[in-house]
């Protein structure tokens, strides 16, 4: 009875497992020295290079840093977008949305033309006589992290936006009605309420942020080099394979690792945005 | 959450300061790209369209945009058929096969960019794909194909199964009630997937960097190289082509989405 269901789904199967799955596999055994023999060297080299930990280690804190900033923003905008009336939350909404489907290179590049040396804004503070000399804006940390943190606000918007829409009202109320200002009502109740989706969201954008090659690369302008962009200069430039896969392996699994936590806690088609 | 007049308004004026952060980029590119000298500057004194000229008469920025446009559409098409279908059949198949089915067909959004781009790239140096049209398309199609599968299952989800049943009942094949039942009834869901398939494939860089080198260049790739060479305005003006592209294939699909909403359900 459901045979030709099968078949419906097969091509999609097919084409990700072999063209997609299966390289990856393939890049996975690489890493283990296969085919010629299992051998762990290429994660220990890993380990032992001082110069990888410490990329790691600021991948990390970069990502941590980023994802804390936009969780509190994106509260601030799936707050209002919540709880300001129709008007504005459809306003919010369309904002939040286009910049999301913006070219990622083309966004690179207006933050490289808004902070560069010479860029716009330290046109504007110069001229403003507010600086006496361009402020180091980007080809740094603080470049990357405006990037990154305009790149990942939406993911973080609307997983929250979600949850602040499903909050029952009468909780407040009640914390309202038995004396809490409306401060302490936030603190109390309404944050705890939305905590699920806080964390969710904070995932979900971690993991995002994690893989991010494009805005690294451009507004890191070399001297801040994250994993991914380790990756495609140990491939491309200095052809090390091994080194690649083995970093591709720790990237791969922290990620499923996370996705897998999410997973666990809303579920894998809410976290997909599938039905 | 109740909160006092004075608290909203502090609330909504963080907003909307956090919103002109997230479209300051989309603000500025525009009249960089429209300024009259060869630096990337706001317009001094009158607006020109000599970088868009220098664009349109640039042999090398035309085969990229050739090239780029035939790509996201054949990904497109392939992404959208193969994925309408693999919706249509989680759909209809349910339980563990279909949470499988679409784990994997999820994978290529999920999974950091970069390793994938790095596993297609032996398998495409290995399959004599490297470098050509058809390793793009192919590369492109995977990579869109989970956004088309989301926007079809979500339409799926809001039609009755029941629909199906009956056109199976008066002996409809499932290809049948495929085509002539579902698909009609979710047409919003594929042309949505159909769109953000082409947006994707359009602005793809990270996979594109990998697969391809300079026999197939895309209007990003050719633009990667430009913002790391040298950063003069005509990339600023191909920033602008590419996000032309994005806003109008957002309006379609929100325009699509409304009408269908305004629209009495008969």
């Amino acid at each position: 009875m459901n045979r030709p269901y099968y078949f419906f789904v097969l091509p999609a199967v097919a084409l990700v497992a072999l063209m997609f799955l299966l390289p990856l596999g393939w890049l996975a055994a690489l890493s283990f020295g296969l085919p010629e023999g299992f051998t762990l060297e290429h994660y220990e080299a890993l380990a032992g290079s001082s110069g990888i930990r410490s990329m790691l280690w600021n991948t990390v804190r970069l990502v941590t840093i980023t994802t804390l900033v936009s969780l509190v923003l994106g509260y601030l905008v799936a707050f209002a977008m919540a709880h300001l009336g129709e008007t504005q939350r459809m306003l919010l909404t369309l904002f939040v949305l286009v910049p999301f489907w913006l070219s990622v290179l083309a966004r690179a590049l207006a933050w490289l033309i808004l902070l560069r040396h010479n860029g716009l804004v330290n046109e504007a503070l110069t001229g403003a006589g507010l600086i006496d000399r361009p402020l180091q804006l980007v080809r740094n940390e603080l470049g990357v992290i405006i990037g990154m943190v305009h790149f990942l606000i939406p993911y973080a918007v609307f997983p929250l936006f979600a949850a602040m829409m499903t909050v029952d009202r009468r909780l407040v109320m009640a914390a309202r009605s038995v004396g809490a200002v409306p401060w302490r009502a936030f603190i109390d109740v309404y944050v705890p309420v939305t905590l699920p989706a806080i964390f969710g969201a904070g995932v979900l954008v971690f993991i995002f942020g994690l893989g991010f090659f494009v805005t690294p690369a451009i507004l890191g302008g070399g001297r801040v080099v994250m994993l991914s962009e380790y990756i495609s200069v140990s491939v491309l430039q200095t052809l090390r394979w091994a080194q690649a896969g083995a970093l591709s392996m720790v990237l791969l699994v922290s990620v499923i690792a996370l996705v897998w936590l999410v997973a666990r806690a809303i579920g894998f088609r809410r976290l997909t945005g599938v039905g | 959450m109740e909160l006092s007049r004075r608290a909203l308004r502090i609330v909504a004026i963080g907003a909307w300061i956090v919103v002109l952060f997230l479209l300051l980029p989309g603000f500025v590119t525009l009249p960089v790209a429209l300024n009259d000298s060869r630096f990337m500057q706001l317009p001094q004194e009158t607006l020109s369209l000599r970088h868009f000229e220098a664009l349109l008469n640039d042999s090398g920025w035309h085969q990229s945009f050739l090239d780029s446009a035939t790509i996201a559409l054949a990904a497109t098409v392939i992404a959208c058929s193969v994925g309408t279908f693999c919706a249509l059949g989680v759909w209809r198949l349910g339980g563990r096969v279909a949470a499988v089915t679409l784990v994997i067909a999820m994978t290529p959004m999920i999974l950091p960019p970069v390793v994938g781009a790095l596993a297609m790239y032996r398998l495409w140096v290995q399959l004599d794909l490297y470098d050509t049209w058809p390793g793009v398309v192919l590369a492109h199609s995977i990579v869109a194909l989970p956004y088309v599968v989301t926007t079809v299952s979500t339409s799926l989800a809001m039609l009755d199964p029941r629909l199906e049943q009956a056109a199976r009942s008066v002996g409809a094949t499932p290809w049948r009630a495929a085509l002539d039942v579902l698909l009609p009834n979710v047409r919003g869901g594929v042309i949505s997937g159909a769109v953000f398939a082409f947006i994707i494939s359009w602005d793809e860089i990270v996979v594109t960097l990998f697969i391809s080198t300079r026999a197939v260049y895309t209007l990003p790739r050719r633009m990667w190289d430009g913002i790391r060479e040298n950063v003069d305005p005509t990339v600023a003006a191909v920033a602008v082509v590419l996000m032309a592209m994005t806003v109008i294939g957002v309006a379609i699909v929100m325009i699509h989405s409304r009408l269908r909403r305004t629209r009495p359900k008969s």
